[in-house]
């Protein structure tokens, strides 16, 4: 059961990132180009994912732990700060060269085009630099 | 080029992520950020206590597409640019700027807002602002 509810739970993500269009990286840029060949899809896609999500949450959260482990992990902070900021905006920039985000990028892995060849390695090392230039200041490494 | 408009596909689809995000938060406690679970079992420090779970979620991630063909006979429609110096930079810049702003369009966009989260809205108005200007100079300023 433990390991069939992520493994279903990943199989619905990319389900519905496959049915909703957001796999396909030209829906995804024309959602964004407003002043073009706008597609308004995605916004349909946040939208029918939040109104599931939304009660979804609440009504899970009130037990006091999940099914399958001793605690919820969310996250607690509410600062908003330059990290957050920055990495938004590179995260956008990125996001409107390619159409692709990190579920569709991972979802549309077995059609091997290859532009989600290039780019999902390509993402993996960026993933990679950021964790490494963000770990020293928070952790103390052991001489 | 134009793609359809596809409200009902794209709301179904929308809340089949939700309904993904809902079974992960049930079973795992976990917020269903996709940039969250992959980087978390990348180097550096790797979270091996999460790895059985990552690696199981994005095997399902990965089915998905196989599993779509086999059910509807036909790969779905996918055109992805055919420069892939740029696709190089876009990886590495949603990869970086993901992690660093602690969430993407999955974490920030639709958990995050779900929960009211004050920093996800934020960052989702910032990387859907970022994104707007950038495909405007990449198809009406550079391209145009």
């Amino acid at each position: 059961m433990h390991f069939f509810s992520t493994l279903f739970a990943g199989l619905f993500f990319g389900s519905g990132l496959i049915l909703s269009g957001m796999a396909n990286p030209t829906k995804v840029q024309n959602f964004l180009d407003i002043f073009g060949t706008w597609d308004p899809s995605l916004a349909f896609v946040m939208g029918g994912a939040i109104l599931v999500t939304a009660p979804g949450f609440w009504f899970v959260q009130k037990r006091s732990t999940p099914f399958f482990h001793d605690m919820f992990h969310l996250p607690t902070r509410n600062d908003i700060d330059a990290r957050l900021v920055a990495g938004a905006a590179i995260f956008g920039i990125g996001w409107g060269l390619g159409g692709l985000c990190p579920g569709p990028a991972v979802t549309s892995l077995p059609f091997a085009t290859s532009g989600v060849l290039v780019f999902v390695p390509a993402m993996l090392v960026g993933m990679s630099l950021a964790k490494l230039t963000a770990l020293p200041s928070r952790k103390t490494i052991p001489a | 080029m134009e793609t359809e408009f596809t409200p009902f596909a794209s709301l179904l689809g929308g809340g089949l992520i939700g309904l993904s995000a809902v079974i992960l938060m049930a079973s795992h406690g976990r917020v269903a950020g996709i940039s969250g679970i992959v980087s978390r079992i990348l180097p550096p420090a790797i979270d091996t206590k999460g790895l059985p779970q990552g690696l199981t979620f994005i095997a399902g991630l990965l089915l998905a597409a196989p599993l779509w063909f086999g059910f509807i006979g036909q790969a779905p429609v996918v055109t992805i640019s055919s420069n892939m110096a740029l696709l190089g930079l876009a990886g590495i810049l949603v990869g970086f700027g993901a992690v660093l702003g602690n969430g993407c369009t999955s974490g920030h966009g639709v958990c995050g807002i779900s929960r009211m989260s004050g920093r996800s809205m934020i960052a989702t108005a910032t990387f859907m602002t970022t994104g707007v200007v950038t495909v405007f100079i990449l198809r009406h300023v550079v391209g145009g």
